[in-house]
């Protein structure tokens, strides 16, 4: 009846350095998040199970390997750059809807602003610290919710009863709302973190927590 | 010894060799990874060696490739940032100016003790160039 299973986040990380890629395992860890990490666009994609087929322009879906609930990946990176994975996921039928979150170590408005139109949720100045990483737990409880609500929908139909497909009805307006509470405030901080690199003294916010441990 | 270690991690820290980004990497090790700094600040070393070296060849063979000196410097700026390493990445930025200003506008705007080091530098390899040649 819309229940969130217990099992934990699984986040696909996407950076060129090492060193970053230690760093953002650590502290996506740290969240409780299990992760995976690559070292470039084209390795996300194939082991989200996007391969190129005859046609450069379309991407076939291959099996789905794992479940992926968030990406997180650096901008600069030789190659694919994490602006061009972002488009192909979104252009993606099948991946469109994993939240996709940007890392740079350079504050460039345009860039910051292009990302988020292209569909990104967050965008990062590294050092990414663990408070950023707090605020991604929303994004993917939010894919996680709908896709229960959506296998739940499924089971409803076939079994047909009007009732329990209500619940499912209320359950996912409600998380909608919280969305759209969210949303406004986080796209004005991050802009006004990146733009000023003024460092708030309380970056995690409560709500999260009260969100995701009431559901 | 503790003690000592302690004193000179707090100097470090004092004399603005590393930020606070260090202090995150701490709360980053604990129970069930004892060793996470230690395993980051290697990675840093390997990782700055490998693009010093890269960064003195490319100087060396006279070479002025702005882009990839750039390129060299943006990688160990971010490593340098990633472990707190302050005072290096500000190096890192001044020398990135550098390499911007030497690509759009030449030599002209870069301070003139630096041009004049860079043109002996050229100069010198011209020479050797030429006895080579010379010597073929």
């Amino acid at each position: 009846m819309g229940m969130v299973r217990e099992s934990q986040f699984h986040v696909l990380a996407v950076d060129d350095s090492q060193l970053d890629r230690k760093m953002i395992e650590r502290l996506l860890q740290k969240s409780s998040c299990q992760v995976t990490t690559v070292d470039s666009g084209s390795k996300a994609l194939e082991f989200l199970g996007l391969r190129e087929s005859n046609d450069p322009n379309s991407l076939e879906t291959h099996q789905q390997e794992v479940e992926i609930n968030l990406i997180i990946t650096d901008y600069c990176m030789p190659g694919m750059t994490g602006y061009d994975l972002l488009k192909k996921v979104k252009e993606s039928a099948a991946f469109r809807s994993i939240p996709v979150v940007i890392m740079s170590s350079e504050n460039v408005p345009a860039r910051i602003s292009r990302c988020l139109e292209e569909g990104a949720e967050e965008f990062f100045l590294k050092p990414v610290k663990l408070a950023d990483v707090t605020k991604l737990k929303p994004h993917m409880m939010k894919t996680k919710l709908k896709k229960e609500g959506e296998k739940v929908a499924e089971e409803e139909n076939a079994t047909s009863k009007p009732e329990e497909s209500l619940v499912v009805e209320m359950i996912l307006p409600l998380n909608q709302e919280l969305e759209l509470e969210q949303q406004e405030p986080m796209l004005s901080s991050n802009k006004r973190k990146a733009m000023e690199e003024v460092i708030s003294a309380d970056r995690s916010r409560p709500k999260y927590n009260d969100i995701t441990t009431s559901v | 010894m503790q003690r000592q270690v302690a004193l000179i991690k707090q100097s470090l820290f004092d004399q603005g060799y590393l930020d606070e980004q260090f202090i995150e990497l701490e709360e980053l090790q604990d129970d069930a990874n004892p060793n996470f700094v230690e395993e980051v600040a290697t990675l840093y070393f390997k990782d700055s060696a490998r693009l010093i070296s890269n960064i003195e060849q490319a100087l060396e063979r006279g070479s002025f490739d702005f882009n990839r000196l750039d390129n060299y410097m943006h990688q160990f700026k971010g490593s340098s940032t990633s472990i707190g390493a302050s005072k290096v990445k500000t190096e890192c930025t001044m020398f990135r100016e550098y390499c911007r200003v030497g690509n759009a506008e030449g030599f002209l705007t870069i301070p003139y003790l630096r041009r004049v080091q860079m043109f002996e530098d050229f100069q010198a390899t011209e020479e050797r160039a030429r006895n080579v040649e010379k010597e073929a």
